[in-house]
């Protein structure tokens, strides 16, 4: 498929935010990224006509109830149907921030066995309140996650975090076995990680909420379906990276640009 | 029949609670003796169902579905029907 005919859908709602950056860098690609908001697309079911699907960082609702949650159930009643048959086709749902929350909450990630009817795992408020602030996040995945494979593994990644309910957490019972199976199913894509590119090992600010094994991002088992707390959107281009008038001058791009171009190579290869 | 309920929902004993945490702390703060806080959120929900049966069955699907994330959040209500 060609860059210039790429589709991406990104779904907006009341209180959601970074939407237009995230539209920015897609455009930057070359791609063609309709921004539209979540009731147009329940009235028109028309997400086969689009070839990325993204959920975007902010506070959908307020974040009434729970981060996410309201937004969640809302696309469940109103376009449940369309969106497990988007997921089926294998095309990108990508969830930043709080649409990494609506993911979970709708029961596409971890998706185990599918999509949970019940959330599996959480996305509990954060050890030290809200967080807006600067972190590292290294891909760790072996290349299930097809859309990240432009992404070199082990590649440090720095990008915001703005969020009072990021911190990653799995029932009491199953943690140990279910980290266990997120390894063993190559659905762990983002720990987050110290200056140095070593694990955060729950300390903060490095893991900026108190996520469980450092967990950032996760995927589902087939790959298609991507979740993660920080924005690579807030350091796409190089004038938003903290450090570069340090260098009298920005660079072209920042860390974010290599997660966008990986997404959208991918689509135009696969499709 | 018309019933009120109302729902209290806490995170399970065992996670950390970092608001009610804080909480403890400010009330320590202030000379209270405090061992322990920890932060709830409560619903009051108005609705009709056919029968008390059907009203906690109903009300209990609620809890489940939008007002807890099972993996984390315990919840209790108590429900009485309105005349």
């Amino acid at each position: 498929m060609k860059r210039e005919e790429i589709d991406v859908l990104l779904m907006r709602a009341p209180g959601t935010n970074c939407d237009l950056e995230t539209v920015r860098a897609f455009r930057d690609l070359g791609v063609r990224a309709h921004l539209v908001h979540s009731q147009r697309v329940f009235k028109a079911k028309n997400l086969l006509d689009y070839d990325i699907l993204v959920f975007p960082g902010g506070f959908s609702y307020g974040d009434y109830v729970r981060s996410g949650a309201i937004w969640a159930k809302e696309m469940e009643y109103r376009i449940g149907k369309e969106i497990a048959e988007f997921v089926d086709t294998g095309r990108p749902v990508i969830g930043i921030c709080n649409g990494f929350q609506v993911l979970v909450e709708t029961g596409f990630l971890p998706g185990f066995e599918g999509r949970s009817p019940e959330p599996q795992v959480a996305l509990a408020n954060n050890s030290h309140g809200y967080q807006n602030r600067w972190i590292r996040m290294k891909n760790i995945g072996k290349g299930n996650c097809e859309m990240l494979r432009g992404v070199p593994e082990g590649q440090v990644i720095a990008c915001p975090v703005a969020h009072g309910e990021g911190r990653f957490i799995m029932p009491q019972d199953k943690t140990e076995e279910w980290l266990e199976r997120l390894y063993d199913q190559d659905q762990l894509v983002f720990r987050y990680v110290k200056g140095d590119g070593g694990y955060a090992e729950g300390s903060w600010p490095e893991n900026p909420n108190g996520a469980y094994h450092d967990i950032a991002g996760i995927c589902n088992p087939e790959g298609n379906v991507l979740g993660f707390m920080p924005h690579p959107e807030r350091a796409y281009f190089g004038y938003l990276m903290p450090e570069w008038t340090k260098k009298g001058r920005p660079d072209e791009y920042g860390d974010g640009r290599v997660f966008f171009e990986s997404i959208v190579r991918y689509v135009e290869a696969r499709f | 029949m018309k019933f009120n309920a109302k729902v209290y929902v806490s995170l399970k004993k065992g996670y950390s609670d970092p608001e009610g945490e804080t909480t403890a702390n400010a009330l320590r703060g202030l000379g209270y003796t405090v061992d322990d806080v920890r932060a709830s959120k409560a619903y009051e929900v108005s609705f009709q169902a056919e029968d008390e049966e059907t009203a906690e069955a109903v009300l209990d699907e609620m809890c489940r579905r939008l007002l807890t994330n099972p993996t984390k959040d315990d919840y209790s209500f108590e429900i009485r029907e309105v005349r």
